[in-house]
């Protein structure tokens, strides 16, 4: 039965909802108002916020000065490659974990969490020194092979739990219907998955869209993406913010808009299982 | 799904494909993005009409990511660039480590005796060039000439200390937000140490003597603390202490400084009518001292270096010599104008009168560059090269530590006397450390 919420009570909390909805926003306002200002503007003292001539010229100086669409389309493959291959290597992984568990399951997860909490510099020259040897730097396989590395755990962790809330029953009756292993995990276990595996995949590709360490270290010209697109307009002598600014806008649009559109997925699968 | 994951992955083979087969005769050239670079960049269509089987692949970079990535891969001989832009710190360390290609035969009419003694010197070790330098710069005051006005003083082109904080005292209106002088804060070896460094060598301090002892314990280094902590709390900006280089240009562009001492290439920043409220109203003078024989100004050049790990040492070469050539000047001064060009590397540039003429700060920039000496940068002998840094390895963490301690100073965390014990105590323990002493 639903629980009876005065008025006031439901107007403080969509009160209190919107402020931190806003807090957690702002932050992205201010970089998109800032990318529409002069850089004499972007600095002025007290700030300026709606009241400016707007203008597109940052827009026209990054466009004219790097190649967005090179760093575009290196960021889709990076970030979509390294989540296709996780998910590929996890979707066994979770399903041998949550259906078939045994005395050090949980050890054994614990243990690939824990590679998450390395720092990554601890490890930034042994990789590079590999990554030089077999040809690696600056290539776009180089990324994806390191970022499916360092997103493995969270895939395998995201997938497990929700395989977890899967009834074992409906596996067995398939199987008893004459259902094989690989009939059992694509045809009656991933369906069911299926808003746990989107939100798994939207949420690698944003993590992998955001990647700024390894992407920064191990890029030149080549295979880098947009975080380094964004990383090249920063300046030690000079007035940069607005073109900056810009430059963020054009490189958190396209993960932005997708969040946006699949933002149902995205709730859906991270609270799937959640109540119980 | 199946379907998803294939045409996943073979887009991604596709791509990887098509970017490894994209190479050949193609130099990756590292740099800043500072605003001298970008137009080098927007120019290159000039060198590649020259050298048609040269394609150019620029990776510009924050200024501290740039210098982690170029020292990692040169230190490993990673061979991603071709070309890197590295400043007057690392040249004389990477040169004696082997990391960097001397400049010996350059191509003819490069003219390496025009480039500033000053600067040149500082790029060359045991006699041999291992950079070029694009562009030089040193320190110097620039100041509201209307407010020296109003207070009724004159600044002079070589004034002192003491000269400095009299006008920063009759400048200063902290009602009307105006503040007498505003100087680097912010913790690091490349922001207050360097101001800080250069300062000190005008008081006498030093960072080490002879035996690699640290010297913050002495009077000269108490001196200059007590000094500039003096200048900043008195007449400075309030959160000064996370000030650096665009911060102080935002103030002073904003008309909130009297005084601002920092690198010569601001000029051009603070006169730009563009981006400047106070664009005819600045005067400049060379940075001040103590009657000593030093002045309190630095040097510093952004260069172009050669990898000695690089497969395409001629076509790096080609480059190196195209971009710090005269005839770049010229292709600049073109398209952009006189006032525009790399400043501060080649003696002919001063001597040309369409530049003195278009630059009004280009005779202080000269004056200012000639008065720094990376080999003698302070009064007494030292064991180390360079003006605002000590060329060793280790002088990167050690300055940002004690840049730390003396940025705390400065936001009133500790005393002046705490910074400089803990400078003391920090540095040594380092050298120690490191091997410089038994």
């Amino acid at each position: 039965m639903a629980r009876k919420v005065s008025t006031r009570r439901k107007a403080v909390n969509t009160g209190i909802a919107w402020t931190v909805g806003l807090l957690i926003f702002f932050p992205i306002l201010w970089t998109v108002l800032t990318s529409f200002k002069t850089e004499a503007q972007a600095i002025a003292d007290p700030p300026i916020w709606f009241n400016f001539h707007w203008t597109l010229e940052n827009y026209v100086t990054v466009q004219e000065r790097s190649n967005y669409f090179r760093h575009f389309w290196n960021s889709v493959v990076i970030s979509v490659g390294s989540t296709l291959i996780g998910l590929a290597i996890a979707v066994p992984a979770a399903w041998a974990m949550a259906f078939v568990p045994g005395k050090r399951t949980k050890d054994l997860l614990m243990w690939m969490l824990s590679t998450k909490m390395l720092p990554p510099v601890g490890v930034l020259v042994p990789i590079y020194l590999l990554f030089q040897r077999f040809g690696l730097l600056d290539t776009q396989v180089g990324l994806i092979i390191v970022l499916t590395l360092i997103n493995l755990p969270i895939i395998v962790w995201m997938l497990y739990t929700y395989f977890r809330e899967i009834p074992v029953d409906i596996l067995e009756a398939a199987r008893m219907d004459g259902a094989g292993l690989k009939d059992e995990v694509i045809s009656v276990l991933l369906p069911m998955a299926v808003p746990g595996m989107a939100s798994t995949v939207l949420l690698n590709i944003i993590l992998a869209w955001n990647e700024a360490f390894w992407t920064l270290n191990l890029t030149a010209a080549k295979a880098a993406p947009l975080t380094a697109f964004i990383a090249s307009y920063s300046s030690p002598e000079g007035l940069f913010y607005a073109k900056l600014s810009a430059a963020s806008t054009m490189a958190i649009a396209p993960i932005l808009i997708m969040g946006w559109f699949s933002q149902k997925q995205l709730v859906r699968g991270l609270t799937f299982g959640a109540v119980k | 799904m199946t379907f998803t994951i294939r045409a996943g992955l073979m887009a991604c083979a596709a791509s990887a494909l098509v970017a490894s087969a994209a190479s050949g005769e193609t130099i990756t050239i590292a740099t800043v993005n500072n605003g001298d670079m970008i137009r080098m960049q927007g120019l290159t269509d000039d060198f590649t009409k020259s050298h048609p089987d040269i394609e150019l692949e620029w990776v510009t970079l924050e200024e501290n990511v740039l210098r982690q990535r170029v020292t990692q891969d040169v230190a490993t001989k990673g061979g991603q660039f071709d070309v890197m832009t590295i400043g007057t710190y690392e040249v004389p360390i990477w040169s004696k480590q082997g990391w960097l290609l001397p400049l010996t035969d350059m191509p003819d009419g490069y003219d390496a005796d025009d480039l500033l003694p000053a600067i040149a010197g500082g790029l060359t070790t045991d006699g041999e060039l291992y950079a070029a330098p694009f562009y030089g710069e040193s320190s110097m005051v620039m100041y509201r000439k209307d407010l020296m006005e109003k207070a009724g003083l004159e600044m002079p082109d070589a004034p002192t200390w003491d000269e400095i904080k009299e006008a920063a005292a009759a400048m200063t209106d902290k009602d009307g937000e105006i503040y007498g002088i505003c100087l680097r804060g912010k913790a690091g070896w490349g922001e207050n140490m360097a101001f800080l460094t250069a300062m000190a060598n005008s008081y006498g301090a030093k960072w080490f003597d002879m035996d690699w002892n640290a010297q913050f314990d002495s009077p000269e280094w108490k001196a200059t603390l007590t000094d500039y902590l003096d200048l900043m709390n008195n007449y400075g900006p309030p959160g000064a202490s996370s000030n650096g280089f665009n911060e102080n240009l935002a103030l002073f562009q904003q008309g909130k400084c009297g005084m601002w001492i920092d690198a010569t290439v601001a000029a051009s920043f603070v006169t730009n009518p563009t981006d400047s409220t106070v664009a005819d109203k600045v005067g400049f003078a060379l940075a001040p001292d103590k009657g000593l024989g030093k002045r309190g100004n630095w040097l510093w050049a952004w260069n172009l270096g050669i990898p000695a790990g690089t497969e395409k040492e001629d076509a790096a070469k080609a480059f190196v010599a195209w971009a710090t050539s005269k005839q770049y000047t010229e292709l600049v001064a073109a398209n952009e104008g006189w006032a525009n060009v790399p400043p501060g590397t080649r003696t002919s540039l001063y001597e040309n009168q369409e530049y003195l003429d278009a630059a009004p700060f280009a005779k202080m920039t000269l004056e200012s560059i000639q008065a720094a000496d990376p080999q003698n940068p302070t009064v007494d002998e030292v064991p180390y090269v360079g003006v605002q840094f000590v060329a060793i390895p280790e002088f990167q963490g050690i300055g940002t530590a004690v840049g730390q301690q003396f940025s705390a100073a400065l936001a009133g965390q500790v005393t002046a006397d705490e910074a400089l014990a803990n400078a003391q105590a920090l540095t040594s323990r380092e050298m120690k450390r490191s091997g410089y002493q038994d």
